[in-house]
């Protein structure tokens, strides 16, 4: 049913007008819009055709899946899928083998340049990119025709976005990110898993406006990742004050108090997770008691380690060996530098006196 | 015959107070940022807020402590300027192995002269390179909260090159050697004070130092 418009199609399944525009207020509201354009949007929704959308998965662990099909409040799920038409994604469609693949190209010549790509996982470039194969056709080889012939693709997930785990050190596969992997047009929205509600606004910003979000300078879009955590954060004013939690489960912990020192990465850390939160606004890991781990971060498997502390290791020494031991021990040896400098010196002082 | 020469100008003797000031507010407000070793009683306190407040106040202060300092190596007496941290200048390897030999007691006398010891140049340069180090990193730090082109100019370009962790860690183990660096510097104060006798401890205060007429 492709040339359906979108409220056509939820109101056939049973998604009331006043479901749709409560819908419409929440992307405006992510989009950081104001709510005058909440009927911009809606007529936008209604009036325009579904666009065509394909969803690949490389290296990575199926979460972004996950996260789309969590979608638990069944309008939202619904709305969600149907704003997109999605006609190939791996883990999800019901065709298999030659099938699916001539689905994928079918969108591919069809539709050339009017669909988009949702990349989930990143793309291994070392060997000729053997790493990772779908359909006997290496994964670098399928996103360049796919991507290349796309309108926009967009990145979900920190692997798609910028190789996340696959692409932490050692990296033996030569993991990348889709942009750097085959360039083009590509909004990044990373975060372990992506957060659906971005990918949504995404979407819907292009139906309404006819443009993709405006991007900061690592691809993502102002509107999912231009503030930090730690400014937007609930436990915030816990921090201000001075009271941190020390210890897992201690009274602090019971009380809600800010985690920086068990290693909480929200003053290194930008996307929307304090006001939109997971999981149909449920909760996110801070309000679950856990610090950030700076997931939508470039690399941050390996910046963000060790999780639960708050500097890195410092390079050459080990895991246990802090900032603090290191420096107090060249503090520390300063001054027993100049202590024994001081004794050696009355000695002889002494010595000379004597003579 | 004894006289007095006027060694550091008013400004030196300025920015290295300010230094003193800065090194010692920073130092302690940014360990407690590092690892807030004490906790507020009630959500009503600001304890980590106002660590912050005077660590700021405080770096924007040494900052410009810095760029006047820099001014004046180009503007002050030949003592002040920037000749003299030269590391490759005619004769410093000299005068270096004096001094080290004054300091490993294979010497008795330390070297004659008026401004800084060549060991002294050299361990400056190297500490004026940790402080840019320093700003660099702090204001990197400081531009993830204060959003603008000043603080992305001053240190937030450093953000596209290293990790805001990896800033941080060296932002913190910079402190430590900046403390070390005090502490060996207010022992050599008080030795060369004893073995010269030309006053330099109160030359910092005053300006002034003592030395034998040539
Ligand atoms: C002698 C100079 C300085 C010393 C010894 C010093 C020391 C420190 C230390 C130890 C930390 C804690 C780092 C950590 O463990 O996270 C810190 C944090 C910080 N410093 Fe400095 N600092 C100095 C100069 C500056 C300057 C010039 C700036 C520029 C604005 C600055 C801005 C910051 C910021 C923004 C933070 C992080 C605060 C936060 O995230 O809440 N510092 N400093
Ligand atoms: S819990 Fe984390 S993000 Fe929240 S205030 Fe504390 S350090 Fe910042």
């Amino acid at each position: 049913m492709q040339d359906d418009n979108l409220f056509a199609g939820l109101s056939r399944r049973g998604v009331s007008r006043r479901d749709f525009m409560k819908f419409c207020t929440a992307m405006a509201a992510t989009l950081a819009l104001p709510s005058s354009f909440v009927s911009q949007i809606a007529e936008a929704l209604e009036k325009k055709q579904k666009p065509y959308l394909v969803w690949l998965e490389y290296q990575d662990c199926a979460g972004d899946t996950e996260a789309l099909l969590r979608a638990n409040k069944p309008t939202v799920a619904e709305i969600v899928l149907d704003i997109l038409s999605v006609d190939y994604h791996e883990t999800i469609m019901a065709a298999a083998g030659k099938q699916a693949e001539k689905s994928l190209m079918d969108v591919v010549k069809n539709h050339k340049g009017k669909y988009f790509v949702v990349v989930e996982g990143s793309i291994p470039l070392k060997d000729g990119g053997v790493y990772c194969c779908v359909g006997g056709k290496a994964a670098i080889d399928i996103a360049k025709e796919v991507c290349g012939n796309a309108l926009a693709t967009i990145a979900v997930g920190t692997c798609a976005a910028y190789g996340g785990l696959p692409a932490a050190n050692p990296n033996p596969t030569g993991a990348v990110g889709v942009k750097e992997a085959v360039g083009g047009t590509v909004v990044n929205l990373p975060g372990c898993p992506v957060n659906v509600e971005n990918i949504t606004a995404t979407i819907v910003h292009y139906l309404t406006f006819g443009s993709l979000p405006t991007l900061d300078g690592l691809g993502r879009p102002y509107f999912g990742f231009g503030k930090r955590i730690h400014d937007n954060c609930e436990r915030r004013a816990h921090f201000d004050a001075g009271q941190f939690v020390r210890k897992w489960g201690d009274e602090g912990h019971r009380l809600g108090w800010c985690l920086y020192e068990m290693g909480c990465k929200g003053p290194a850390a930008y996307q929307n997770c304090p006001t939109m939160k997971y999981n149909e606004k449920t909760s996110w890991p801070v309000q679950a008691g856990h610090g950030c781990i700076g997931c939508a971060t470039p690399n941050f498997w390996d910046t963000m380690t060790p999780f639960y502390k708050r500097l890195p290791k410092v390079p050459g020494f080990g895991v246990e060996t802090t900032a603090d031991k290191i420096g107090l021990g060249i503090a520390a040896a300063a001054a027993a530098g100049v202590a024994a400098h001081a004794i050696a010196s009355s000695t002889k002082k002494k010595e000379s006196e004597e003579k | 015959m004894l006289k007095r020469v006027y060694v550091w100008e008013f400004p030196v003797r300025l920015t290295h107070w300010i230094n003193v000031l800065g090194i010692a507010s920073l130092s302690i407000t940014g360990y407690y940022i590092g690892n807030p070793f004490v906790h507020a009683v009630s959500t009503d306190q600001y304890i980590m807020g106002w660590m912050r407040f005077i660590h700021f106040v405080a770096a924007y202060l040494f900052a410009v402590s810095f760029l006047i300092r820099i001014y004046w190596s180009l503007a002050g007496n030949k003592y002040a300027s920037w000749r003299v941290f030269n590391p490759f200048s005619a004769g410093k390897f000299k005068e270096l192995k004096e001094i080290t030999k004054f300091y490993l007691f294979m010497k008795k006398e330390p070297p004659t002269g008026v401004g800084h010891t060549a060991c002294a140049t050299y361990v400056y340069l190297g500490l004026f390179i940790l402080f840019i180090v320093e700003i660099l990193t702090g204001f990197a730090l400081y531009s993830q909260s204060h959003v603008g082109f000043l603080w992305k100019l001053m240190g937030g370009w450093m953000l596209s090159l290293f990790s805001a962790q990896t800033l941080r860690l060296y932002h913190h183990l910079i402190m430590w050697l900046i403390i070390a660096f005090s502490i060996a510097h207010v022992y050599i104060g008080w030795l060369l004070d004893r073995a010269e006798r030309s006053g330099i401890m109160s030359s910092i205060f005053s300006g002034y130092k003592t030395v034998e007429e040539e």
